[in-house]
């Protein structure tokens, strides 16, 4: 597994090995170049289709087979017609996806924080059993519901029409349903590593237990919140199987399942169209990922690696 | 709960945060302002529910309004105070959604069976409504009551009644005439001019308001919204015998049990209503060789296709992780930094992306890269198979490789620094000593990951859709289908019918393998050794 498994041309090798004089070329080339020629080789897999979707956004042909030449030529038309189509809600699609999403996230983190804190602080009698049962539903992903989910928002829909079917309040709801179950978990593990005696010497202060909880604690752990709201709207953006089933309305629609539909019926016509949608959809999430890529990483391994 | 004595310089940073806190009055504010909040819709919902006569739900809405006040207006119950508005939406939308899925599995729910026996009944009375041939004209006046429609109708005798949906037509005095002798206003009701009986059109024409209580005698319908006829149901309904009889041809439908009426050669009157089938679905799912074959097949293919994409991500990310993990190397933060890319990249539309790049006629990947080539990326069964597994590699490998990375360093140097002196090489090193400090660190995140692709709906859906499909199914059933696909399909898939109950059947078997899933993941993991601490 540690041997090279990539041959390069002498020349390019020799350019590269040039700033490394200490070294003979050979030996460098065992010791670290290969590893540049492996990384260059996963560099082409991971950023090729994202350049090529930017490519192709910015091709005017509008259809499949003209976006085969990478940056021939560069136009925004497609995304002034992705905002002038009147058949294609697209700024609607991304305001729902932007609320929907932002929404959701900060009732997540809210949710989960308050939880996670009686977890952590707090000791009743079905705590254990509490925790249990919260890994236990975290393994059952809601899409697994979605036939009752429907169901169960067309029956609140003939009662109260504002929250069933075709609602975004009503899909709101439904996300938060799953807002314990995949994050509290995660938040009591870095709630655990702020010691009890900060809480402690604010009780001694006189601090009620919500000066604490608001005051104190959530400061503490404003970066486990940070990573939670991320992965919450990253999670909720993406999220087609539920919004597609509740959604009925183009308007209402998010981007998943708007962008979905654009691109299902007729892959190839609507493809430069599609990129453009494309590209502007991920830029958000995207750069979120790289400016908190810090948290991300660390919130991502805290459950296996200490 | 005992305190121990706090450090000094903890107390202070305590009473510096303290200070910015808000003070206690404040809070009471915002928690008895919040509280009315949820108290003035609790109120208001529960209304709606009274006048629609829902029982039950007004009944458990009571309870947990009750439970809401007190957990926030009594003192003490903290815990409960923390843990109520979440748990509300986990009992609500996660907990009783997957009793509920558990309850549709033994119904036949699905298109045509929506609803009650009652509803079906009058819906197959009021679809079958023809006009009478040579009835009388009766004059018409539609009125409207705060947005709700009712007929004011004036019979050829010149006697007047009033009636809605659902409303059997009813005598009423008090109403004005005009000059030819048609009832056209009536108190406590807006009489609709011409313009607002086109702007409503639809749903007047729509509206069928019945003659007497006894659903047989028919009911007025307007084509115009002026004049009425008598629509009479060529189906007639008997409620002792709880039979339909054909009017024209004295053909009988009987309840066949299976929650539909059927005459005697089969043929089944729409809609159905909805009825517990018992373990129909499951016999359907496993008993009908059309849907056995393919639904073993998906089985099989879910967990192959969960097991190699765990496989393959793992051993890329954790070979990529090895290769950047050494200290002479630079440009080590350039190379993370662009490998993360593909997994901030939104899942669902690296899938519809992919789908363009293997598009079979024009996609990038056969006209460019082989050269015009005519591969079947997406319509070959077995080539589908490897399109969405490259796809996933593509998806899952910086997420692996993050976490291995973190695993790796994690592993102090001296273990490989002593195996070294102790004579041991590179691989001898990877092998008996990394590696295994590693898995045990990783083991966790690798069966949530397998947990995570059994259900790895955008993946499958926005790439292939489940297909090719396999023409020789029951069901809507592809190569790729994975079971939360199949489960997606078979209840809202444009082709077939939406069967509800057959889908909730699939869903069962896939909470059954995840509940087997996890609890061989708890073994694994340390979390429960957490739990106690």
């Amino acid at each position: 597994m540690t041997t090279a498994i990539v041959t390069d041309s002498p020349e390019d090798l020799a350019r590269r090995g040039a700033k490394e004089r200490r070294r003979p070329f050979g030996r460098w080339f065992r010791e670290t170049g290969w590893r540049h020629l492996v990384g260059v080789a996963v560099l082409v897999f991971a950023a090729f289709p994202l350049l090529y979707v930017l490519s192709a956004s910015l091709n005017p042909s509008g259809t499949l087979v003209g976006s085969n030449q990478l940056f021939r030529v560069v136009d925004i038309g497609n995304y002034i017609e992705l905002f002038n189509r009147p058949t294609l809600p697209f700024a609607a699609w991304f305001t729902n996806t932007v609320v929907i999403g932002l929404v959701t996230a900060v009732c997540t983190v809210f949710l989960g924080a308050l939880a996670a804190y009686a977890f952590s602080r707090l000791r009743f009698t079905g705590r254990r059993i509490g925790l249990l049962s919260l890994l236990l539903v975290q393994m059952f992903p809601q899409l697994l519901g979605v036939v009752a989910i429907f169901l169960l928002l067309s029956g609140i829909g003939e009662i109260f029409p504002v929250l069933g079917l075709g609602s975004q309040v009503g899909l709101i709801m439904v996300y938060l349903g799953g807002a314990l179950g995949v994050n509290t978990y995660l938040m009591y593990g870095f709630f655990n590593t702020v010691p009890a005696s900060i809480d402690e010497a604010a009780k001694i202060d006189g601090a009620s237990h919500a000066q604490i909880f608001f005051g104190i604690i959530l400061r503490l752990v404003a970066p486990i919140l940070a990573v939670v709201a991320l992965l919450s709207f990253v999670g909720t953006a993406s999220e087609f199987v539920i919004a597609s089933v509740v959604l009925t309305e183009p308007s209402t629609q998010t981007l998943a399942v708007g962008l979905y539909q654009l691109v299902s019926n007729e892959t190839s016509k609507n493809w430069t169209l599609f990129s453009a949608g494309a590209v502007l959809a991920a830029i958000p999430v995207m750069l979120l990922f790289v400016f908190l890529q810090k948290y991300i990483v660390s919130g991502l391994t805290a459950g296996a690696v200490k | 709960m005992t305190a121990p004595t706090p450090a000094t310089d903890e107390r202070r940073r305590a009473r510096a945060a303290l200070d910015q806190a808000p003070r206690s009055l404040r809070g009471l504010l915002v928690k008895v302002a919040i509280l009315g909040v949820v108290d003035a819709v609790a109120v208001y919902a529960l209304f709606v529910l009274f006048l629609q006569r829902e029982w039950l739900v007004f009944g458990i809405a009571v309870a947990v309004l009750v439970i809401i006040n007190v957990v926030y207006l009594r003192r003490g119950l903290l815990p409960a105070k923390y843990l109520l508005p979440g748990v509300l939406f986990l009992a609500i939308f996660q907990i009783f959604v997957v009793v509920y899925s558990g309850y549709i599995a033994f119904t036949n729910y699905g298109d045509g069976h929506n609803s009650t026996k009652q509803d079906a009944i009058d819906a197959i009375v009021l679809t079958s409504q023809k006009r009478v041939p040579d009835s009388p004209t009766y004059q018409l006046t539609v009125l409207d009551q705060l947005g709700l429609l009712s007929f004011l109708v004036t019979d050829p005798e010149g006697n007047v009644s009033v009636g809605g949906e659902d409303r059997p037509l009813e005598p009423v005095t008090g109403y004005g005439t005009d000059a030819t002798g048609k009832a056209d206003e009536l108190p406590g009701y807006t009489t609709l001019d011409f313009s607002g009986i086109v702007a409503r059109q639809a749903e007047i024409a729509a509206l069928a308001v019945p003659l007497s209580d006894d659903p047989n005698a028919g009911s007025l319908r307007t084509p115009d919204g002026s004049r009425a006829y008598l629509y009479i149901s060529t189906l007639e309904y008997d409620e002792a015998s709880d039979t339909f009889t054909e009017t024209t041809t004295g053909e009988v439908f009987r309840d066949n049990g299976h929650g539909a009426f059927a005459n005697s050669s089969g043929r089944e009157l729409v809609p159905g209503w909805k009825i517990d089938v018992g373990l129909e679905n499951f016999f359907t799912a496993f008993g009908t060789e059309s849907i056995r074959g393919p639904l073993l097949a998906t089985t099989a293919w879910t967990f192959s296709f969960a097991f190699l994409s765990v496989a393959t991500t793992f051993a890329l990310g954790l070979f990529l992780a090895i290769v950047f993990n050494d200290k002479r190397m630079r440009g080590k933060r350039f190379y993370r930094t662009l490998i993360i890319l593909p997994y901030a990249f939104p899942a669902f539309l690296s899938g519809l992306v992919w789908l363009g790049l293997l598009n079979q006629d024009f996609g990038f990947v056969n006209q460019v890269i082989f050269g015009g080539a005519d591969i079947p990326w997406l319509t070959d069964p077995w080539l589908a198979k490897v399109s969405v597994l490259v796809l996933n590699l593509w998806l899952g490998f910086p997420y692996m490789f993050l976490v291995c990375t973190g695993a790796l360093q994690s592993i102090p140097d001296e273990l490989s620094e002593a195996a070294r002196v102790d004579g041991a090489g590179p691989w001898s090193i990877f092998r008996l000593i990394k590696l295994p400090l590693l898995l045990v660190s990783v083991a966790p995140l690798l069966i949530s990951s397998f947990a995570f692709n059994f259900n790895n709906f955008n993946v499958i859906y926005m790439l292939t859709g489940g297909g090719p499909r396999n023409v020789a199914a029951g069901v809507d059933a592809g190569a790729t289908d994975l079971l939360i696909t199949l489960v997606y399909k078979v209840a809202f898939g444009s082709g077939t019918g939406r069967d509800y109950g057959l889908a909730s059947a699939f869903a069962i078997i896939i909470f059954i393998v995840v509940a087997i899933v996890s609890i061989i993941g708890f073994r694994q993991t340390r979390a429960l050794e957490e739990i106690d601490r």
